[in-house]
């Protein structure tokens, strides 16, 4: 029998996520990192709005840009991704749908966030498209 | 599920006295949704970046086009209320700001701020020339 076990180890895993809070505090952590990044981007986008090509490589290669933009782009794709699943788990209920758009979630995520992040490093380290 | 009991299901929408904290709550997941695509609408800026003057200039020209402007704007009000809602989550994390009268203040001031705050870029986006 379980008489060894602790009350902690005897109800690790039983809840309906199979696992602990990290998704919840990552969601969190993440959230607390874009609200000064989300005021710089409502400020760089309009800073970008009418920029030349030349301009916006210009922008991206200077090293503050390129780094805040980088970390923009991989905590929003972090954050969304982790806002995402709540709504499929909340809303889908059939099991295949659910894992799909789970699937497709994090796959787009992914996806898109590291087209964005390589481009970006592109450009800030090659001064353009050449 | 075969031999499941019918279980009651949860008051929907249309029975829910409409308020503006609900309202709020909805439109946190609406705006999270917005930001979602404006997300991928910033990936796709810097893959056209990347992919040189000709997809750049297209691109510009697809985000600038009064169609183009509005989701933009829409994105900026987006970003306000999420950001400021979010706060209100964040603060009900740390187990504060439940009082009902506050919560309900609270809610008002993220609409009228992201509302304001967006109309107030855009006007001095305008003025600058900048959008």
């Amino acid at each position: 029998m379980s008489g060894f076990q602790t009350d902690h180890s005897r109800a690790r895993g039983l809840g309906a996520a199979k696992h602990g809070a990290s998704h919840w505090i990552g969601e969190r952590v993440g959230a607390i990192a874009l609200a000064p990044l989300s005021l710089w981007a409502v400020y760089a986008g309009i800073g970008l709005g009418r920029a030349d090509y030349g301009t916006a490589v210009a922008w991206v290669g200077n090293p503050l840009n390129a780094v805040l933009l980088f970390l923009l782009l991989v905590t929003s794709f972090w954050h969304m991704h982790a806002g995402m699943r709540v709504i499929v788990e909340d809303y889908i209920h059939k099991t295949f749908s659910k894992v799909a758009l789970l699937v497709l979630n994090l796959f787009v995520c992914v996806l898109a966030g590291g087209l964005g992040v390589f481009a970006l490093l592109k450009v800030a380290f090659s001064g353009g498209a050449f | 599920m075969a031999g499941a009991p019918e279980r009651p299901l949860s008051p929907h929408l249309q029975v829910w006295r409409w308020h503006v904290t609900m309202a709020s709550s909805i439109f946190h997941r609406a705006t999270g949704v917005a930001l979602y695509v404006g997300a991928l609408i910033a990936a796709g800026w810097a893959v056209a970046l990347a992919s040189g003057p000709l997809s750049y200039n297209a691109y510009m020209n697809f985000l600038g086009n009064p169609l183009g402007k509005l989701v933009m704007f829409g994105l900026t009000v987006s970003i306000f209320f999420h950001l400021a809602n979010g706060v209100r989550h964040l603060i009900w994390d740390a187990g504060k700001g439940f009082d009902l009268k506050l919560a309900d203040a609270t809610a008002v001031a993220a609409f009228v701020f992201s509302i304001v705050a967006a109309v107030f870029i855009w006007v001095i986006g305008y003025m600058t020339g900048a959008l």
